[in-house]
């Protein structure tokens, strides 16, 4: 089992004309054969995509209501640049696309708390923006993680953190623990999936036994976070956990490259988050190359 | 970005909120006219920095009975001195660090007869994804503080993105900062003016500390701090001459025009890195094993040669960097463009101290070939934690 995409996701790429759609396209039809389905683009309807690396042709079409009844997809990947990214949002959770997983980095927060309010009301998850996305091991990746750190296992994956996604997949592949799936919700203040969300995903998977929760800077999600996990385990619901929280050095009031990721008005700070954390029964690393080791320690007991 | 007091109140201006009179100025020659043009006879000259707390704070140059960086003034020539005093001095406040802030421009502002002092301020709040207005009676001083003591006193009311500020919204915050009367008919065109300001301005913060009661009982921005988000940049044309570069430290300035994420820190070891998760992990690793980072630099997914160039150039530019340390787990980012670019700027600018360089991920074979091919003195690190080990050792010796 897995959680959010597995072998049957199909997904319809929005901005898969551009350089970057075209290139993480490619890369998800060669990792395990990923469903990829269609591309969208309102003035190239018609035309068809075709991979650099192998051939594969993938239809365009005009909008992504006409790409879901085409192809069914049930998922779509957003590529389009920070000025349209909300737009495209918006027009697949119109179509009601059940999953939508945002990439671009640098969208409007104003854009963010219009599209959270529709989504409030939608029938859509979205994943993102400004995250790496969701991988499934030998299944299916939406998304620009590289696939070949990943390896098929029982560790659920949550962070905040594009890279650090990839050092937490890479330490728990060479611990040979493997993943179920990896979650990147992203860097943003305002997003689609918070921590808690997928934390109840991973509660509920049974392939998932174990799960890393990789927080940073800014904001209170872990510690909300850490709060649910409290509540759930006194209802019974609990899985080992590991974690990790960026930015214990950073300074107070700077913004460190995500634009959530900052410590003002004395709120978001590390030492609370991880204090939280470990409050909540999650073995907090202090160091960041040390996230899978300390998992591992926790499955030896 | 930041911008000034005097550029925050234009701007709210613009958008009808009541402001007082006043005049920005950047040499003392400038101070006459600028209060004659004012009704008087009180005056405030207020220092115009990126930073809080500059009624309490001291300038450097001064004595330490010297006044702050807001003071009244009762004539002409009052500011006249004061401005004298005041340009060109360094102020430290709470919020600037000891290094402090060079004052280069001041606000001459016409004097206000306050009855009572009050907090308001709009943000973007995580928690309900809404738009925010974060309210108290206890304005004019340092809100952390008032979080802290008395955090029942701090009243938030969130937005509805949909609906805008409603009558109801308006009510509640009346409600929370106890206006009646004139105020509380000046609330109701007030907080929505700020709303829409901060909505189509994309701001990240707008702070109105103190929003004042007038002794005639209206309601007056007496101080006004504003910060944009830098994503919606590319729809603000309009904003960026308020860019104020005196404010900005040069290498963050150099790294703004490439659009790297970069923060200049105390320590002594630079670092380059990919994803900000990552970098800020750099810099805690480097502290977990005893050294001080340099700064903060994500490249970004996807930079290209150039890009990385420009930023090597700029840390080996810090002259308190005694060792770099590049970490690069790629993603889309390929190793073999980050030692591409770190090769060509070494070229340029030469390689005068110890440099670390762990690659992982995209074409990391290819990257570790293209630096052990080059002739460089590059140590190699296998993962995260032997490189920030190796680095510290080569820096502490």
């Amino acid at each position: 089992m897995s959680i959010l995409v597995n072998k049957d996701t199909k997904v319809l790429v929005q901005g898969l004309t551009g350089k970057t759609g075209t290139f993480h396209t490619e890369q998800a039809l060669a990792y395990f054969g990923t469903k990829m389905v269609g591309g969208t683009h309102p003035k190239k309807g018609g035309e068809v995509w075709s991979s650099g690396v192998d051939g594969t042709e993938l239809p365009i079409f005009a909008s992504v209501a006409e790409g879901k009844e085409k192809t069914g997809a049930n998922a779509s990947v957003v590529y389009v640049p920070p000025a349209g990214a909300a737009a495209a949002i918006e027009e697949a959770i119109d179509a009601e696309i059940e999953l939508i997983i945002c990439i671009t980095e640098g969208v409007p927060v104003m854009d963010m708390v219009r599209v959270k309010a529709k989504l409030e009301k939608s029938k859509s998850r979205l994943i993102g923006p400004n995250c790496p996305g969701v991988l499934t091991p030998e299944e299916c990746k939406i998304g620009i993680m590289p696939g070949s750190i990943f390896s098929k296992g029982s560790v659920g994956i949550v962070s905040r953190s594009g890279t650090l996604t990839y050092e937490a997949v890479f330490q728990t592949t060479n611990e040979g623990l493997g993943q179920t799936t990896a979650v990147g919700i992203g860097g943003d203040p305002v997003k689609g999936t918070e921590f808690i969300d997928v934390l109840e995903m991973f509660l509920a998977d049974e392939a998932t036994k174990s799960i890393i929760m990789i927080g940073e800077i800014g904001g209170s999600a872990e510690e909300e976070a850490a709060q649910f996990l409290i509540d759930e385990a006194k209802k019974g619901r609990k899985k080992p956990m590991a974690g990790f929280i960026a930015g214990r050095t950073a300074p107070p009031g700077r913004t460190m490259g995500h634009a959530g990721a900052v410590i003002s008005g004395g709120k978001g700070g590390a030492e609370e988050k991880i204090a939280a954390m470990e409050a909540a029964g999650i073995k907090v690393s202090a160091s960041p190359a040390r996230i899978g080791a300390t998992l591992a320690d926790v499955l030896k007991g | 970005m930041n911008i000034h007091e005097h550029q925050a109140k234009a701007l709210l201006k613009e958008y009808g909120a009541p402001v007082a009179s006043g005049v920005a100025i950047f040499s003392a020659d400038e101070a006459e006219a600028a209060a004659k043009s004012l009704p008087g006879p009180l005056y405030v000259v207020k220092s115009q920095i990126h930073a809080g707390g500059r009624g309490k704070g001291k300038f450097k140059e001064l004595g330490p009975d010297a006044k702050g960086g807001v003071r009244l003034a009762k004539s002409v020539e009052d500011v006249i001195a004061n401005a004298k005093e005041m340009l060109g001095n360094t102020l430290v406040t709470k919020q600037t660090g000891p290094a402090g802030k060079q004052v280069n421009r001041l606000y001459i502002e016409d004097g206000a007869d306050i009855a009572r002092e009050l907090y308001c301020s709009l943000l973007v709040d995580r928690a309900t994804s809404r738009v925010s207005f974060v309210v108290s009676t206890e304005g004019g001083m340092d809100i952390e503080a008032v979080a802290e003591h008395t955090p029942e006193k701090i009243i938030t009311v969130a937005i509805d993105p949909v609906a805008g500020v409603t009558a109801d919204d308006v009510a509640k915050i009346n409600a929370a900062l106890e206006l009646d009367g004139a105020a509380a008919e000046d609330g109701k065109t007030l907080f929505p003016i700020l709303y829409k300001a901060f909505t189509e301005k994309d701001m990240s913060l707008l702070e109105v500390n103190p929003l004042i009661v007038m002794t005639d009982g209206h309601l007056r921005v007496l101080d006004a701090k504003v910060s944009f988000d830098s994503n919606a940049g590319f729809r603000h044309e309009e904003l960026k001459p308020l860019r104020d570069l005196t404010e900005e430290d040069a290498k963050e300035i150099e790294a703004s025009k490439y659009d790297l994420a970069y923060v200049a820190l105390d320590g002594n070891i630079g670092c380059m890195v990919n994803g900000a998760g990552l970098a800020m992990s750099t810099m805690d690793i480097i502290k977990l094993y005893g050294a001080e980072p340099a700064n903060f630099l994500d490249v970004g997914g996807g930079a290209s040669k150039e890009k990385v160039t420009a930023a090597f150039k700029i840390i080996t530019a810090d002259p308190a960097v005694k060792g770099i340390l590049v970490n690069i787990f790629g993603g889309i980012m390929r190793c073999d463009v980050i030692a591409e670019g770190v090769i060509a700027a070494v070229k340029e600018v030469g390689l005068k101290v110890p440099l670390v360089v762990r690659l992982e991920g995209t074409r990391v074979k290819e990257g570790k070939e293209i630096l052990d091919n080059s002739g460089l003195d590059v140590i190699s690190a296998d993962d995260l934690d032997d490189a920030a080990q190796k680095i510290v050792k080569a820096v502490q010796g």
